[in-house]
């Protein structure tokens, strides 16, 4: 579905991605990593926000690399940003009916926004500025790009910003995203319990794929699940780390 | 009526035919059309052109239309309107002035308009401007919106200018009186090499009284737009202004909000921020597969709403 081919990519000097060699075609899959690893940069390469140094990404067999980010968007791709973006004047019911090419009705497709936790009725006619919170942002966000239900959908660590209470029905609507659609999904992340439900799980340090394979192998490669076997302070109290 | 007089009263008014309730309709410097209502009345100036809407005390739910059309190349008027609106109504006036001019002689109308609201009374009130036309004459219009509210009354102002005016100077004056407030929400688009000048002068001289002006412009081409919002405060009063703008291409946009305050219970505040549109909306709506162009409109669209 989707091969990264030599994408290397440097700003000011310095390399954040290194020659990735890479073809996801698993259903759900989970970028993971510690901060600074490129992550956030080789999603944003995918969906066409930055350009790689170097490298060529093919689409379901075609190239895209040079392809802009709309044109991407229409072959079936969404992004779902880190830092939502926020605007003037323009309503959720707006952002969602240009997301879903077509109107919305608040019957039939709100159901995204119910899925994350957001009464349609409250929220369809609600201004995407900075009158939502942080929380409230990041769900519309989630709620847009799955309301795209396309081929690849890419969420960039959407767990920020979500309390805790509210993250078991995320966890849910990433399961129905990918049950329901023939899509498939990327996303950034570094909560156990995403990376749990993902078919495999790419592991990304200092720009380089360290361990791209099934979610068992690189969680338990990790010690992620096996609290207390590292060597720092957090193995020391018998806690688990991401280290 | 014509095709292109029928065409500017729809764009100016959202009108196919002859509205409900009370209407005063002016094409080329002659009244075409008027209807009065039990409650509001209009009648002509005597002496000097224009018109009087008079609303009796306690109209509630009622509009009054009184747009005005110039489709002429050369026409140019001085029109003074008098609004009475009596006490405790709950009224929406529409008011509006396309030109359309594809002449080689310039177009203008200057509307004076002034507002007596008297005590608990609340008003709507919603402006349009339009221009267009293929000819070197030029559109021009400046109108002056006075308003006097009375104790506890309320105005709400929907003011906007989004196409084809060449050149206009815009001036609000309005004195507040205790309780009553004035909340004005005002959009201007300006392309190629339009001007446009606003002054918005606020009195909050009663106690009680309170204003909120927001302003929101798109300077495009090589227009400028030069903005003033001033707000005294000589009350126990609250008064806010904020002016934000978008600006392209070779736009100029100058924005000078001013507060003065003479009371020690005055709270005012203003905000202006002039900028370009941020490249991380474009990428966003990009990603829901707009183009960069159909991007852009959709940013200034909501906007300017």
């Amino acid at each position: 579905m989707l091969e990264l081919q030599n994408v290397s990519f440097s700003a000011d000097g310095k390399d954040i991605l290194r020659d990735i060699n890479i073809t996801i075609s698993d259903k759900f899959v989970a970028v993971t990593g510690p901060n600074g690893s490129g992550k956030s940069t080789l999603l944003k390469i995918i969906m066409g926000i930055t350009k790689p140094t170097s490298g060529r990404i093919i689409f379901d067999g075609t190239d895209i690399t040079d392809m802009p980010v709309n044109e991407r968007a229409n072959l079936g791709m969404s992004f779902a940003f880190q830092q939502p973006v926020r605007f003037k004047g323009l309503k959720v019911r707006d952002l969602l009916s240009i997301a879903a090419g077509k109107d919305v009705n608040i019957n039939k497709d709100c159901s995204y926004l119910r899925a994350v936790g957001l009464c349609p009725r409250d929220y369809i006619d609600r201004e995407i500025n900075d009158t939502l919170s942080g929380g409230e942002m990041k769900r519309i966000e989630i709620a847009m790009a799955a309301a795209r239900g396309g081929k690849l959908s890419l969420f960039d660590e959407p767990e920020a910003g979500i309390d805790l209470w509210s993250f078991k029905s995320l966890i849910d609507v990433f399961m129905n995203l990918h049950n329901v659609t023939n899509g498939n999904i990327i996303i950034i992340s570094h909560q156990e319990r995403i990376l749990a439900i993902a078919d495999k799980i790419i592991y990304l340090k200092d720009g380089v794929v360290e361990q791209y394979a099934e979610g068992e192998k690189v969680m338990a490669g990790l010690e992620l699940r096996h609290g207390g076997s590292c060597s720092c302070a957090h193995g020391a109290k018998g806690e688990s780390c991401n280290g | 009526m014509d095709d292109i007089e029928k065409r500017m009263l729809k764009e100016v008014a959202e009108l196919d035919s002859l509205p409900v309730g009370a209407f005063n309709i002016r094409s080329n410097g002659q009244s075409a059309a008027r209807n009065s209502t039990a409650n509001i009345e209009i009648v002509s100036k005597t002496d000097k052109s224009g018109i009087d809407i008079i609303i009796k005390d306690g109209t509630k739910n009622e509009s009054c239309h009184i747009p005005v059309i110039i489709s002429k190349s050369g026409v140019e008027e001085c029109v003074y309107n008098d609004f009475y609106v009596g006490k405790d109504c709950d009224v929406t006036i529409v008011a509006g002035c396309g030109i359309s001019n594809c002449g080689g002689h310039d177009s203008r109308h200057d509307g004076i308009h002034t507002f007596h609201i008297e005590k608990d009374a609340h008003v709507r009130y919603i402006e349009k401007h339009y221009g267009e036309g293929t000819g070197t004459g030029k559109r021009l219009m400046n109108p002056t919106t006075e308003v006097n509210l009375g104790e506890g009354a309320v105005m709400e102002m929907d003011t906007s200018q989004i196409a084809g005016i060449n050149d206009t100077y815009r001036i609000t004056r309005a004195v507040i009186g205790p309780g009553a407030s004035l909340i004005m929400h005002d959009k201007i688009l300006t392309n190629l090499d339009q001007t446009a000048k606003a002054e918005i002068v606020v009195s909050l001289d009663g106690d009680g009284s309170k204003c909120d002006i927001i302003s929101r412009g798109v300077a495009k081409g090589s227009s400028r737009q030069d903005i003033v919002i001033d707000i005294a405060g000589n009350s126990r009063c609250s008064g806010h202004a904020s002016c934000d703008s978008i600006i392209m291409e070779h736009g100029v946009i100058v924005a000078t909000p001013k507060l003065a305050a003479s009371n020690v219970d005055a709270s005012l505040i203003h905000e202006a921020a002039i900028g370009k549109i941020a490249g991380e909306q474009i990428t966003k709506l990009m990603t829901l597969g707009l183009t960069e162009e159909q991007a852009e409109a959709k940013i200034i669209e909501g906007f300017l709403r």
